[in-house]
């Protein structure tokens, strides 16, 4: 993974001095809360309903065992013993005092990490594929562009008061884990023969009117591909809608002034850069970044392994773990462990210091020290040898992580909701619980197959609403909660918004609702290869809408 | 108000004179740019304002065939979370080629300085900030990563011995 230099040291030292100072202007009353407000924001601190929360980078969804270990030491010292995965494969921390985080800044500096632009009007994490550098379907590995482009959008003087927050993601796979088209700008690696560019996506997004991006060029060469950013963010920053937060995200310019036009104003601005503007990163800095990211040393293996066929032989619970937690690697012999922070009756996304510390210490034992965020909140070990894979397993499930859930109807995608959000109209956590508890037998949620549950509870669809196969969203109705189910969204390359299907429900009637859903869709597949998506759109939507509000 | 260039208070000898106000007859006043372009295409060559300020929705391009001729462009920032500024800041800097004083006036911060100094700013007006705090501002940050109009370099030159 990528370390620091001298440089990027030096920048963070910075940050937080800078920090430390803006703090205790603000406590001092020099600065004012209005004044004060988009600074903490730049640097992940938002006023919650109980405290602030404290939102830190993790780029592109990677971490070290060193750095998994810090953070749990702040969860512990700082917080109430637990940090929060996001969907923007960061970590919050929702009860940190105002006046230490300077002092956690300062803790995650020794380890190379920050809260930059984790929030406000401005560049965000750039996010990818969690199975980056170990998947077979990729071209290569994304995560040394993630970094370039987070060292060029990190305190760009230009683009830190733009209209709206801003959200890049990139994928080199086929099949896209990191939901391009679904970001504000989503960048496909591409290879046309030698040569590597960027299919550039713009103006996708969720919240209250979500887009699907629009292609914007098919294929921009590596070496442009920042000056092309350039040329995005400027046509964005100088013409995004400023009058209406809610009309302000690039989507909203992108429709407004239609795809076709937009494109215009975008290639016009990169045919007029100047020689003395383009970034000309130099080839051997190109090369710098990349070489942080070479395949680890993995021992060479053959492709099966004994050991772990005499394991699910014996263990029936280890063996279901296996058909649905894995990846598979690219190197035989090794696969992608998903450490499912969805265990039953827990807040999705959630993990206590010690589990934090035991993924660790896998990771450092089993996993080549390598650790990843995914977009689903979960967390991944890219590298592990199947021969290690029953040790890995029992480790994770006496510390309440063995759940066997990766894509399947209780791994939820589920935003804070009331219980944390001061937006929020209805809870998210709560209703996500009920829904689990009716799927909880693993068999029966094995035979159920692939299925994405996103649980949102507004309309700023920080759960993913839109995108999940069965979308469940919050509203308000005359001070009662009330859920809106949807159906039929995804956010692979595919990507498509869920439907609403009806009126509201009450929260109790939520997981009744969404069982009728799933057994209409279980007596009516072709075969248990079908999945629940395929069969809804082999079907149509109205079915499934007549099984959701069929009394019971 | 208080006017800061070149890590000290300097007195502002300049005056805006808003669009229906008469024109005093010396030069040293900015301008709209509406107002700034009409004057130019009644009068021909003589002698007009030599400022012009920006407002956020202008395109510093259609200056471009009077920079040269330009003492002050100040950019204003109604509201310190509009970043247009910036933009019009780098056209005028870096594409452009404008070299005269360019001023930040309006809803002026300590905490924007150090990216208004990147984007080419050379001059500050603001209440809200002392000369001392202005210096601290822009000492804040002795590295950056990208190339911008304004010190420091971008960080991958140093790293590679420009
Ligand atoms: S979707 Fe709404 S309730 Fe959920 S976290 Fe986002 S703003 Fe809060």
């Amino acid at each position: 993974m990528y370390r620091y230099d001298q440089f990027d040291a030096q920048i963070v030292r910075e940050r937080v001095a800078q920090f430390r100072g803006q703090v205790a202007r603000r406590l001092s009353g020099d600065l004012l809360e209005d004044e004060f407000k988009p600074l903490r924001l730049q640097n992940g601190v938002y006023l919650q309903l109980h405290a602030y929360m404290l939102r830190i980078a993790i780029p592109y969804g990677q971490l070290s065992p060193r750095q998994l270990r810090r953070l749990a030491e702040i969860a512990r010292d700082y917080d109430k013993g637990y940090g929060h995965f996001t969907t923007r494969q960061n970590i919050q921390f929702n009860w940190v005092a105002l006046k230490d985080i300077p002092d956690v800044l300062e803790k995650l500096a020794e380890v190379e990490m920050h809260a930059i632009q984790t929030s406000g009007n401005c560049i965000r994490n750039t996010t990818t594929d969690h199975y980056a550098g170990a998947a077979q379907d990729e071209v290569l590995d994304p995560r040394a562009w993630c970094e370039i482009i987070r060292q060029w959008s990190t305190f760009h003087p230009e683009f830190a008061f733009l209209p709206r927050k801003f959200k890049i993601a990139v994928t080199a796979a086929e099949h896209d884990r990191a939901a391009i088209r679904v970001h504000d700008v989503g960048l496909h690696i591409r290879k046309r023969g030698d040569e590597v560019g960027f299919e550039v996506h713009v103006g996708g997004g969720q919240g209250r009117t979500p887009h699907i991006a629009a292609l914007v060029n098919p294929f921009v060469p590596e070496d442009r591909i920042l000056d092309y950013l350039e040329a995005i963010m400027r046509v964005y920053n100088r013409y995004g809608r400023r009058d209406n937060k809610y009309k302000a995200r690039i989507k909203i310019l992108v429709s407004e002034l239609g795809e076709a036009e937009y494109i215009r104003q975008v290639e016009e601005e990169f045919a007029a850069q100047r020689p003395d503007e383009k970034i000309d990163l130099p080839a051997e800095e190109i090369a710098r970044i990349h070489a942080y990211f070479a395949p680890p040393p993995l021992a060479e293996k053959s492709a099966g392994s004994k050991l772990l066929d005499a394991a699910k032989v014996a263990d029936p619970a280890f063996a279901r773990w296996t058909r649905t937690n894995l990846h598979p690697h690219k190197t035989p012999g090794y696969a992608s462990v998903t450490v499912s922070l969805k265990p039953l009756g827990v807040a999705p996304g959630d993990a206590t210091d010690a589990q934090m510390e035991v993924v660790a210490d896998l990771a450092e034992q089993y996993g080549y020290g390598d650790i990843r965020v995914s977009h689903a909140q979960n967390l991944i070990l890219p590298h592990v040898a199947l021969d290690d894979l029953p040790a890995v397993y029992a480790a994770l499930d006496a510390a309440g992580l063995g759940a066997a859930n990766e894509s399947r109807i209780t791994d939820m995608i589920v935003c804070p909701g009331l219980d944390f959000c001061n937006l929020a109209n209805a809870r998210s956590i709560p209703v996500a619980l009920e829904v689990q508890k009716i799927f909880a037998d693993p068999a029966y949620e094995e035979d159920i197959g692939k299925l994405h549950i996103n649980v949102s509870g507004c309309i700023n669809a920080c759960g993913h609403h839109h995108v999940g196969h069965i979308g469940i969203l919050g509203v308000d109705r005359k001070g009662e909660e009330f859920y809106q189910i949807l159906l039929g969204g995804r956010a692979d390359e595919k990507a498509a918004l869920g439907e609403i299907v009806g009126p509201g429900l009450r929260a109790d009637d939520v997981p009744g609702a969404i069982h009728r859903v799933v057994e209409y869709y279980r007596a009516q597949r072709t075969s248990p290869a079908e999945k629940f998506i395929d069969t809804l759109e082999r079907l149509g939507h109205q079915p499934f809408q007549d099984a959701l509000y069929a009394a019971d | 108000m208080p006017l800061i260039k070149n890590g000290e208070e300097i007195a502002n000898d300049w005056m805006f004179v808003a669009d229906g106000s008469a024109l005093p007859d010396h030069t040293k006043v900015t301008v709209s740019v509406g107002r700034f372009l009409a004057l130019k295409a009644a009068q021909g060559n003589e002698p007009g304002p030599k400022g012009v300020r920006l407002s956020p929705e202008d395109d510093p391009a259609a200056l471009e065939p009077y920079l040269a001729g330009l003492s002050l462009i100040e950019v204003a920032f109604p509201k310190y979370t509009d970043g247009r500024g910036y933009s019009q800041a780098q056209l005028l800097r870096r594409r452009l080629g404008y070299s005269g004083e360019l001023r930040a006036v309006g809803h002026v911060l300590r905490d924007q300085i150090f990216y208004m100094h990147r984007s080419g700013f050379d001059a500050y007006e603001t209440a809200r900030a002392t000369v001392s705090q202005v210096l601290e501002a822009l000492a804040e940050f002795t590295v950056a990563y990208q190339p911008a109009a304004s010190s420091p370099a971008a960080v991958f030159r140093k790293r590679h011995g420009a």
